[in-house]
């Protein structure tokens, strides 16, 4: 269980201060599938760095099954359990999927085992175990590895800041079954997307709505999700892509 | 069984992943003297006359065999300058590894410096791999300064792989190839300097007949306060095409010096170069930090994934 008790976060520009996030407290159940969502510049990612380590607060506590881990290191939440999925995927030179996910499992898994979790996300895995993950993987296949470094550090809680950023159509229609197959097979552990998308949304057993840096609304799914149709904190596929 | 001590034996794994006597011809040079050789039914490797270095001679035609010829020292205070020849058959395929590693415990500088030179014949296809390592905790200074000059009949391809990890307090490396027709040769550089270490590395590489290519790439790290100065150049005296790169990783108060240049001597060649230095980049270290890395764990396997 996570727990965020009166965060906040701000950043100095100029001489002015700007407050990112407000006050803000929300708390993740267990064997939950929550995603936050909201307008651009409400907070969300800033919200979700805050969580993996990424970003400090600057004030309020974070609790991660009752332990206060506000003043742990990106390193020491990750091996407390914290996953995260950057939305913009880390490009390396050299280093290959398969060291990738290695590093990801934490020991040196089988290419079989590899090879499984790149199947998960729907990579054809002998095509890609051994490429490197440089600038040669498109955007929807570097999203795609991403993930599936998260499938293979199999941590408590799992954070994912808008995966269906940056990657065309078709990829995302691949994404939604991934994640829909990570809510089914959900057990103990939580998940956290930032999403503002509507299949995305659907899925979720609770919707987090943030604005200005505070929670706005948060509730079950079926509650939220009709107040926020077609607003623009949900957006339907075609509609971004006119 | 070779008689090799165990530093000797060290040295040889980490320069050419060998534990005893490699299969096929080779040539076993340890403190300044030759202590095992094998020729074979293809190749043939002789002392030169004047005891300077070895001639190492492929028949034509040869094929899947392999060459290995490691230098390892353990003596302080050694120095010596050896001249290795390889005549390589037409036709012929062949695996040639070298390589020297250097332990130094004492005060005074060793220093190996192998000329190496090659004579690829028409339509052959060579693979050389040289690693240089250094070891030991004495004050003396490992000095390897490596010449290697190539020469490539008409259709000849050569892919060399030329890797220096660590340990190696000086060294001044020089390549030079020239290329006829239809050859050609790939290089893929590595190198790591640490401490106060100094790196120079030069290529000069002569396009001289049609349709021939080289591809030269150099990956360097230089961490803490080394140095290294690559300076790799490509001529296209044909229509012919050459590509030259240098990437660096600078660390600590490392510094690095990239010189890719190219001279087209003729209206068809074609011939790019691209050079790049930075740090590691602070995204990386925090992807593999939310992988449970400590920082300094995320570094080694980003610089280990770039020298690979």
């Amino acid at each position: 269980m996570l727990e965020l008790k009166n965060i906040s976060f701000h950043v100095t520009e100029g001489n002015s201060q700007v407050d990112i996030i407000q006050d803000l407290s929300l708390t993740v159940d267990n064997k939950k599938f929550v995603v936050i969502t909201g307008p651009n510049g409400s907070g969300k990612s800033t919200l979700a760095k805050i969580i993996a380590g990424i970003e400090q607060p600057t004030s309020g506590r974070i609790y991660l099954d009752g332990e206060d881990i506000t003043d742990k290191s990106i390193t020491e939440r990750a091996r407390l359990g914290i996953s995260f999925a950057f939305q913009q995927p880390v490009r390396f030179r050299g280093l290959q999927v398969i060291d990738l996910l290695r590093l990801a499992a934490g020991k040196k898994i089988s290419h079989i085992k590899a090879c499984d979790y790149l199947s998960e996300v729907g990579l054809c895995a002998n095509d890609y175990v051994n490429r490197e993950v440089n600038s040669s993987l498109s955007g929807g296949e570097l999203k795609r590895i991403e993930i599936a470094t998260i499938l293979a550090r199999k941590t408590s809680l799992s954070i994912f800041d808008e995966p269906e950023a940056g990657i065309d159509l078709w990829s995302f229609q691949n994404l939604i079954r991934i994640f829909e197959k990570m809510r089914e097979e959900i057990e103990e552990s939580s998940i956290i997307i930032i999403s503002h998308q509507e299949r995305i949304l659907q899925i979720a057993d609770e919707i987090v709505v943030l604005a200005d840096g505070r929670v706005q609304e948060h509730g079950p799914g079926q509650e939220i999700l009709p107040k926020i149709m077609d607003t623009e904190v949900s957006m339907p596929m075609c509609r971004k892509f006119q | 069984m070779l008689k090799m001590d165990e530093i000797q034996r060290r040295l040889l794994l980490e320069v050419a992943d060998l534990h005893d006597v490699p299969q096929g011809a080779y040539n076993l040079r340890a403190n300044g003297k030759s202590v095992g050789r094998s020729s074979s039914a293809n190749i043939e490797i002789t002392s030169k006359e004047d005891g300077s270095g070895i001639d190492i001679r492929i028949k034509p035609g040869t094929k899947n065999e392999s060459v290995h010829i490691p230098v390892v020292m353990s003596e302080s205070g050694l120095k010596e300058t050896v001249y290795n020849d390889f005549y390589i058959g037409e036709g012929a395929d062949v695996v040639i590894v070298a390589g020297c590693g250097i332990d130094n415990c004492g005060k005074q500088d060793s220093e190996h410096d192998g000329v190496h030179r090659f004579f690829v014949g028409e339509n052959a296809k060579v693979k050389y791999v040289e690693k240089h390592y250094g070891a030991g905790d004495g004050t003396g200074q490992r000095i390897l300064n490596p010449v290697t000059e190539v020469t490539m009949e008409k259709g000849s391809s050569m892919e060399m792989e030329m890797v220096q990890i660590k340990g190696v307090d000086s060294t001044s490396r020089t390549t030079r190839a020239n290329l006829k027709a239809d050859a050609s040769l790939i290089v893929r550089e590595r190198l790591m300097t640490h401490g106060t270490q100094y790196a120079y590395s030069e290529y000069e590489v002569n396009l001289d007949g049609d349709n021939a290519s080289a591809d030269v790439v150099s990956r360097g790290v230089a961490k803490d306060k080394s140095y290294q100065k690559l300076d790799l150049r490509i001529v296209g005296n044909a229509a012919c095409h050459g590509h030259t790169e240098c990437d660096s990783i600078i660390m600590d108060e490392g510094r690095i010096l990239a010189v890719p240049s190219l001279e087209a001597n003729n209206v068809d060649a074609m011939l790019v170069h691209e050079a790049a230095i930075g740090k590691i980049a602070g995204d990386q270290l925090i992807k593999l930090m939310t992988l449970g890395l400590t920082e300094k764990e995320a570094e080694e396997q980003i610089v280990n994934g770039f020298l690979k």
